[in-house]
């Protein structure tokens, strides 16, 4: 049922032989064919304009008011791409390799290989576009380092790299909206996926203004609609942020690929209260100067920070990963922090933070310096914390950001769903088990602006344009579904609220399949979900109609669908009887008595992979509402790397 | 870690074709740590378990750089602190007994959708005029072959930093958004990939924002005041200089 459709040859010439082999469209042929494309940050936005320039027509979709604020617009570090502008030894081999450890040896070789080889085009393009990445007196790019390199291959825009980089896909796509190549339609969501003997040939949207159901045809869909963080209520995700794309094509036929992937951050401001509604990154990059650390002895956790001497701190990560560092992956320095924490030294009102200290590199290169490369990120933790980042450490505490996970794609990008092609976050393909710092916003602008331009060729080639319009009675059908959904959320007029049912269900992920899970965990979890769920369709509460903007309907259709999906996480998470990346089964991990730490090649409490059973995808096929899943393996063969001890010392 | 009791004076209106009206809410025990917008979020709980229909605003990131919040708090688009969006204003910045107007940005060119959610689009038309730089993806030479200057790459960064929000707009009696229009064709119009396109571009974008019905500058500098990523008023000196020279190339030819 998988085929990856990896090209055959030598990993360096994989995709450049790929794009010679793959059927091309003539530019007057071009304009025939219509392509979706939902979502409208990095990957969707770049998607959107590159297609339109090609002189596809397209249509794009967002629930924002305007494609310019996608949640990629919320990257604050940077951007990796292995230009070796530092002569630093950086390589597209070396990014490659780098992507591949730092995904715990989880990842499809042949795709991570084509995202380092493209990465250098996408800083070329971003800054033709006028994007403002941060220069060095010369005139020329500046970088910085990233968790997971000890090369700096990381190009950023003060604290906003994300925003930057979207308004340069935002504006490329007003262009192209101008020129009249892409019909954008914002504040719309995305409801359901309509198929047409098998193949994605539209999409029924709901305006969320009018409240209007409509249905959208086209030769080919793109979904580029982001992770599913929001799953666990509490994330660093905007509170739009949901999975309903994805989801709604896996119930159509998309297999769902490694969902356990999730990627919690290391530094991120700790939860203050039961009210809170999202958490708050503080950049990795703060990790280039910051020093993170813990009292040694649990009776100092009250003290003032200024008042525990040197001896008694312990620079945790400093110590256990001499080698990186601070800057060790966010899986393996989230976890550290647990562990810290666990032991009893978590600081701060709930014992669940750890201290992110600027004191040494303030009084090594001055306030001023540290100011002019985190101004903003220093202001923005005093405007949420009241506390001044430049006189007291930053209190942190890892946060569920990003999710590997998502929709199984082959080397072109399509879903085993033939038209349904899947970029960006909201795709599996490119970060195994857990992602670096920086690489987001690689891949989300490699899939949209070089890759999918010239893999979706293919598919269209096979297909006659404009067969198949919303006149089709599956559309007809589906839209109909989607109408009866609506109305069935709104006649239920129980007592609850979704935001109740939603932090319910967070809580129990957080718990059973957060930074840390187990067999007995996950089983108690997949025991009451569907129990929330069941409570969520008998007792929720929506007021007013579907023909208004009504913002509780719209989180309602979003939680509904986080709550099937939930199961589908966990399923994965307890099938996977190994500990990799931002999985961790506790049940597996090293131990004093493994002959790999006496080796010294690892330490105790240190994730434990299985390669033996689990090198593979784990793509899930959906079998009804509250079924088990189908599970399907596409085995990950490595050629060019070697699977090795993930270490970091 | 005190709690506030507040009264809210909030703006209801169920769609463009509804008279809005004020109405009033009582806000009780509402902890000083959470964000304004977390105690909308406890307020609507409340109204949602009393059988009402919640307050409606625009928001995503809640981090202060999406730019869709959009309230104006006694009279303040996003509130009276320097510097922030609605989202990172915090309730620690009230005090207990507090009376809290809440109103949509106001501005004729922003029809309000409901409550306090307006229609921005019109932002979005100017960009489409030629806010952008033409160039086709994979066009791009090496990014190192293109020295810029650190200070215009900074002065380009600071007026690349806005959001979008339309809290310029809001704060000005005229509705004007020259802030916004200046930032933005500054961001562009200062570097050297945006040269060849600047006379074009300054025209086209200040015409939209004309046509779209924005009121002139009268140089009073509310925009700059409220303005969440403080980009400078010196912007719209830029784009009135910019403007100039590319109107009088247009006339000469």
């Amino acid at each position: 049922m998988l085929n990856s459709n990896i090209p055959s040859g030598p990993i360096e010439q994989k995709w450049t032989k790929h794009k010679f082999e793959s059927k091309l469209i003539n530019p007057a042929n071009k304009r025939k064919y219509k392509i979706i494309v939902v979502g409208s940050g990095l990957a969707g936005g770049s998607a959107a304009s590159t297609l339109a320039e090609l002189g596809y027509q397209v249509s794009c979709f967002c629930y924002q008011d305007s494609p310019r604020r996608a949640h990629s617009i919320a990257a604050q570090g940077g951007i990796n791409a292995a230009k070796n502008y530092r002569n630093d030894g950086d390589s597209v081999q070396r990014l490659f390799y780098d992507t591949v450890k730092g995904g715990d040896f989880r990842s499809r070789e042949a795709n991570v290989y084509r995202l380092a080889e493209v990465s250098n085009a996408i800083i070329d393009q971003a800054t033709a576009q006028g994007v403002p990445f941060a220069r060095e007196y010369g005139g020329l790019l500046d970088n910085r380092s990233f968790g997971g390199a000890q090369v700096s291959r990381t190009f950023y825009a003060r604290g906003q790299t994300g925003q930057q980089l979207l308004i340069g896909v935002y504006q490329s796509l007003a262009k192209e909206i101008s020129r009249g190549g892409v019909t954008m339609h914002s504040r719309t969501e995305m409801l359901d996926l309509v198929t047409v003997d098998g193949h994605a040939k539209g999409i029924v949207v709901r305006d969320m203004v009018t409240g209007e159901i409509s249905s959208h045809a086209a030769d080919a869909v793109i979904l580029a609609t982001g992770g599913y963080g929001n799953a666990f209520f509490l994330s660093t995700n905007a509170m739009g942020c949901n999975v309903m794309a994805a989801f709604r094509a896996h119930k159509r036929g998309a297999c769902f690929a490694n969902p356990c992937y999730t990627q919690i951050h290391p530094t991120c401001i700790p939860v203050s209260g039961e009210y809170q509604s999202k958490l708050t990154l503080m950049s990795e990059s703060l990790r280039n100067d910051g020093r993170i650390w813990v009292p040694k002895n649990a009776a100092d956790c009250g003290k003032k920070p200024s008042d525990i001497p040197e001896e008694d701190r312990d620079y945790y990560l400093e110590r256990k990963y001499p080698a990186f560092g601070n800057l060790a992956p966010r899986d393996i320095a989230s976890r550290a922090a647990k562990e810290a924490c666990d032991d009893g030294r978590g600081i701060g009102p709930s014992g669940l933070g750890v201290y992110l200290d600027f004191r040494d590199p303030i009084a090594r290169l001055g306030e001023d310096t540290i100011r002019a490369r985190y101004g903003n990120l220093f202001q923005m933790y005093e405007k949420i914390t009241g506390e001044n980042p430049y006189t007291s450490p930053m209190r942190i505490y890892p946060a569920v950001h990003y999710t590997m996970g998502g929709l199984w794609v082959d080397y072109n990008l399509m879903s085993n769903l033939p038209g349904l092609h899947v970029l960006g976050e909201a795709n599996f393909s490119d970060h195994g088990a857990n992602r670096l710092g920086a690489s987001a916003l690689m891949q989300g602008l490699a899939d949209g602006y070089f890759v999918i331009p010239a893999t979706i060729a293919p598919y269209l080639a096979s297909q006659t344009p404009g067969s198949v319009t919303t006149d089709a009675p599956e559309f007809k059908k589906v839209e109909e579904e989607v109408r009866e959904r609506v109305g069935q959320l709104i006649d239920i007029t129980g007592s609850r609220t979704v935001d109740s049912f939603h932090r319910e269900l967070g809580h129990l992920l957080w718990d059973k399949c957060g930074m840390a899970r187990d067999k007995a965990g996950l089983k108690e979890a997949l025991k009451l979900i569907p129990k929330i769920r069941e409570q969520f369709w008998k007792d929720v509460r929506i007021p007013g109609s579907g023909n208004n903007v009504n913002a509780e309907l719209e989180k309602a259709g979003r939680v509904a669908d986080f709550l099937e999906f939930a199961e589908l996480l966990c399923h994965d998470a307890h099938d996977r009887e190994e500990s990799c990346g931002g999985h961790f089964r506790s049940e597996h991990q090293f131990t004093d008595k493994s002959p790999e730490v006496k080796a010294g090649k690892t330490q105790p409490g240190e994730a434990k992979r299985n390669d033996e059973k689990f090198s593979y995808v784990a793509a899930w096929e959906f079998k009804g509402v509250g079924k088990k899943p189908k599970l399907h393996k596409e085995a990950l063969k490595y050629e060019a790397v070697k699977q090795a001890i993930r270490s970091y010392a | 870690m005190a709690n506030l009791n507040l009264t809210l004076k909030v703006w209801r209106q169920l769609n463009a074709d509804d008279h809005g009206r004020i109405e009033t809410y009582e806000a009780k025990n509402i902890p000083n740590e959470a964000s304004f917008l977390e105690m909308l979020d406890i307020v609507n709980e409340r109204i949602l378990v009393d059988g009402g229909e919640p307050i409606h605003f625009d928001h995503d990131c809640r981090e202060g750089i999406c730019g869709m919040c959009s309230l104006t708090i006694n009279g303040i688009p996003h509130g009276k602190d320097k510097g922030v969006t609605v989202c990172q204003l915090h309730m620690r910045s009230f005090k207990d007994g507090d009376t809290i107007w809440i109103e949509p940005f106001r501005s004729r060119v922003f029809p309000i959708l409901r409550d306090l959610m307006v229609d921005r689009t019109a932002f979005d038309r100017i960009i489409e005029a030629g806010g952008y730089i033409d160039i086709r993806t994979g066009a791009a030479q090496d990014a190192n072959n293109l020295p810029v200057e650190k200070d215009k790459a900074e002065a380009a960064f600071e007026a690349a930093a806005c959001i979008g929000c339309a809290a310029c707009v809001a704060a000005c009696k005229n509705s004007s958004a020259m802030l916004f229009v200046s930032a933005k064709a500054a961001h562009l119009n200062y570097l050297p990939q945006g040269a060849p396109e600047k006379q074009k571009r300054t025209l086209a974008m200040v015409r939209q924002m004309d046509a779209e019905g924005f009121g002139n500058c009268t140089n009073q500098y509310e925009c700059e005041a409220v303005c969440p990523k403080e980009i400078s008023a010196d912007n719209i000196a830029k784009l009135n200089r910019d403007y100039v020279i590319s109107s009088a190339k247009e006339a000469v030819g």
